[in-house]
């Protein structure tokens, strides 16, 4: 009877209650840190988009702070914070108070005036903020943005229209769409046309080179040379002209301060009143700033324009990783599951797949770099593309190579799983197939493949979330700060594997710690961050999609 | 449900099959000698010899880890899948040894149609799981199969109750369709024999009448050997049984005179439910 009364105590220490409670804090403690990384990121990446408020700051004449010998700025307001102090005595004055000293950071733009673009200021120096109406921020190609008050407009024929006539807005937004297009048919001319030219170019030097001294063979390489330097000439011509016009006339604004400034207006993008948009003109500028961020090719060392080559770049070497991994990796895992005789020479070599999964990515990058670039991509230098050494094609840094790392260092995480989707095809099913006078390869094939590809594929979508994440290995075979083409174009053939690309990942890195301006980059950063887990999320959903519909098609039994 | 098909009901769907094996059957068309078997170390079976005879049920019973699965798996060489197996003694199977190097084992197979305890229907269509036994032979010709389809699910019995749904997935039956499916896709290439094991395990009884009436008119057309935990299943389909008791065959004979007078005293004990 003792014991029975006792039992209850110890059953429930033996149920382990405690134990389910540490379960549930791990599994919150994960979570709470995953949403928390998510929407930091998400409010900062895409708050960079929205426009707020410009102020203009009127500075105490007392206080040592100015900007550029100038009392008075305007600027977005960035953040305000508790100044530091570092002396004892403010800083028990500062408690003595019960008020601490705030000090503002503003975004200033107009770089070219002042030299920096990001400015600090104690709260206890300014005087006024006020947000006036008609202060204008101007898009620039060059140098960011800039904040100002219209003055007037030069126009070409010496004409000029000042900012308070009817016609000024009017005209300013009609030359302004002019210059856009002209950009536009520039770079058409500069990148297409002549890019197409350069490459013709180069391919009859090639030419020319490997006929050496044949004059029979080198007279017709010699017109066509000519012929497309005429045409090179013509383009040039063109594109000086068009690039003449896009200076001719000038915006002229005035700084707070009172300092009067000339922009060409080939160098305005866009401009617009931040202070005058109500919320939906401001939810427009938003939607805006992120199809031009997600569309255009970057400017100003990669802190400005947009990362589209870094996505494009990112999707295609994802794609081709997912492409050269999927066989191999599968191929590897049936012979390992299925036909190889199983033992220690089969045990060790899953251990050393598992293994080779734990290796540091950088060490493929160097493998990457001495066995496909060096290697391969000489071999294949010395064999086809011979006349242009010393200029390496594949001996250099690629897309290509860059996938094929990437495939090495994902192929254990597609093996592995692979192997335990096969596995856990039962028994009896693949016993029912034989039975019914099919080879083990048609049962492979007709049953147990089809019932494994769900499973396949979700290795495969583990090894895309790892492939597009990963830059350490890159950097050695491939990515760079800027690619000036896109590895797909319009040029024969089309798709070139050999071109070093850019990357979300490695862009992240660069304009986070290699920029020149820390404080412009920091809101890209974190906009880039935003755009690579989006992109990863988009192409792990995409695989999820298609697992599912496998699913339903090969719905498996519980059997 | 539909009622309970009676066994004259379909089996003229088979009267399509070959009729040279008609006449009378070889009293010794499944011919084990002398067989044993080992799993490595461990004796599953011991100098078995018995004669199967052509187009007639053959049971074989016995309690769990006897030996009866072993020796069926053996008639079509199932047990090449497990490592580490040795035989000694022969199977023929109507004259030829089913161990024969120059036989194939894919081609023994084809004549040897298989059902098995779980009902392991594929992850494929109805249709599909029916001609799978042709689509690996190669056969390609749509009116064949269509007429193998027909035909094979008729003899099933499943005809009635598929016809309308012949391309969604075999998963989607019951679990005495699914069954009757794999009967039906067993014998889609007109095997010679049709080797049950304990196909009724893990049925209720209402779907256990109705394979077990499959099977009583089945055996027109195939040479039948059932392995069975249950006795009543025995005594109403076979013609012959075996009682197995640990690697042995303890008796073997008509299955009226296995089940009214034993000659064994364990067959008796184990027949009576005195052990088991």
């Amino acid at each position: 009877m003792e014991t029975t009364n006792k039992t209850p105590r110890r059953a429930k220490r033996g149920v382990g209650e405690p134990f389910i409670w540490v379960t549930a804090v791990g599994l919150s403690l994960g979570m709470l840190m995953v949403v928390g990384l998510l929407a930091l990121i998400l409010v900062n990446g895409t708050a960079v988009f929205w426009p707020d408020r410009v102020e203009q700051v009127n500075i105490r004449a007392e206080s040592p702070f100015e900007l550029r010998g100038k009392k008075v700025f305007a600027g977005r307001l960035v953040k305000k914070q508790d100044r530091i102090l570092q002396d004892i005595e403010a800083r028990e004055a500062a408690e003595r108070a019960g008020v601490w000293p705030q000090e503002f950071q503003y975004f200033v733009g107009n770089k070219d005036a002042y030299g920096l673009s990001f400015f600090y200021i104690d709260g206890a120096a300014i005087a006024a903020r006020e947000q006036p109406r008609d202060i204008a921020q101007l898009e620039r190609l060059e140098y960011g943005d800039a904040f100002g008050y219209f003055v007037g407009l030069r126009l070409k024929d010496g004409a000029t229209i000042p900012a308070g006539d009817p016609n000024f807005l009017p005209q300013l937004r009609a030359l302004n769409r002019e210059v856009n297009e002209r950009r536009e048919e520039l770079s058409r001319i500069e990148k297409g046309q002549i890019g197409r030219i350069n490459h013709q170019l180069q391919r009859l030097a090639l030419r020319q080179k490997e006929a050496g001294n044949d004059a029979a063979a080198l007279a017709p390489i010699e017109a066509e040379r000519q012929e497309l330097q005429t045409r090179y000439e013509t383009l040039a011509k063109t594109a000086g002209e068009l690039r003449a016009r896009q200076s001719e006339n000038q915006l002229v604004y005035r700084l707070p301060a009172g300092d009067e400034r000339t922009l060409p207006l080939g160098q305005l993008i866009d401009f617009r009143f931040p202070n005058q948009l109500g919320f939906f003109e401001r939810t427009s500028v938003f939607l805006h700033g992120i199809w031009k961020f997600l569309s255009e090719e970057p400017r100003e060392a990669n802190t400005e324009g947009g990362v589209f080559p870094a996505i494009f770049g990112t999707f295609v070497m994802t794609l081709l990783m997912s492409i050269a991994v999927t066989p191999f990796g599968i191929l590897a895992a049936i012979y390992l599951r299925e036909y190889a005789k199983q033992g220690v020479f089969v045990r060790s070599v899953r251990i050393a797949v598992n293994n080779l999964a734990g290796v540091p990515s950088i060490v493929f990058g160097v493998f990457g770099l001495g066995f496909f670039v060096y290697f391969v991509g000489g071999t294949i230098d010395s064999l086809f593309y011979s006349a242009s050494l010393p200029t390496p094609t594949f001996g250099t840094g690629g897309i290509l190579w860059a996938s094929l790392t990437l495939a090495l260092m994902t192929v254990p995480v597609v093996i592995v799983a692979t192997e335990e989707a096969l596995s856990s095809i039962s028994r009896g099913m693949r016993e029912a197939s034989l039975a019914c006078g099919a080879s083990k390869w048609q049962t492979m094939q007709r049953i147990v493949l089809p019932a494994a590809v769900p499973g396949i594929l979700t290795g495969l979508i583990l090894a895309m979330a790892r492939g597009a994440g990963e830059v350490a290995p890159l950097m050695l075979v491939g990515v760079v700060k800027l690619a000036p083409n896109l590895p797909l174009d319009m040029t024969f053939p089309f798709f070139h594997l050999e071109r070093k690309f850019m990357h979300l990942g490695f862009h992240i890195y660069d304009l986070g710690f290699q920029s020149p301006d820390s404080e412009a980059a920091k809101p890209m950063v974190f906009a880039t961050t935003a755009l690579l887990i989006g992109l990863v999320i988009v192409l792990n959903l995409g695989a999820i999609l298609l697992r599912e519909r496998l699913r339903r098609k090969y719905a498996l039994g519980a059997f | 449900m539909d009622a309970p098909t009676t066994p004259a009901a379909h089996p003229e769907g088979l009267d399509a099959a070959p009729s040279g094996k008609r006449s009378a059957g070889a009293p010794d068309y499944i011919k084990i000698e002398n067989f044993s078997f080992h799993y490595g170390a461990n004796q599953a079976l011991k100098e078995i010899s018995l004669d199967i005879p052509e187009r007639q049920v053959t049971a074989f019973i016995g309690p769990s880890g006897c030996g009866k699965t072993t020796l069926l798996r053996n008639l079509n060489r199932m047990n090449d899948l497990i490592e580490g197996v040795r035989h000694e003694g022969d199977i023929k199977i109507n004259g030829r040894s089913v161990f024969d190097p120059a036989l194939e084992v894919i081609s023994l197979r084809k004549r040897i149609g298989m059902v098995f305890q779980k009902s392991n229907p594929f992850p494929k269509t109805i249709y599909e799981n029916v001609i799978y036994s042709l689509r690996v032979a190669g056969q390609s010709d749509r009116k064949k199969l269509d007429a193998t389809v027909e035909r094979t699910l008729r003899a099933a019995a499943l005809w009635e109750e598929v016809k309308d749904r012949l391309k969604e997935s075999a998963l989607s039956l019951s679990g005495g369709q699914m069954q009757r499916l794999c009967i039906a896709r067993a014998i889609a290439n007109q095997p010679e024999v049709l080797l049950m094991d304990e196909p009724c395990a893990a049925l209720d009884p209402i779907a256990t009448a109705k394979i077990e009436e499959l099977i009583i008119a089945l055996k027109r057309d195939f040479t039948i050997v059932i392995v069975t935990h249950n006795m009543q299943q025995a005594g109403r389909v076979s013609d012959l049984t075996g009682f197995f008791y640990l690697g042995q065959l303890v008796e073997f004979g008509d299955t009226a005179q296995i089940f009214r007078q034993p000659r064994e005293r364990q067959t008796e004990d184990y027949i009576s439910g005195r052990f088991g």
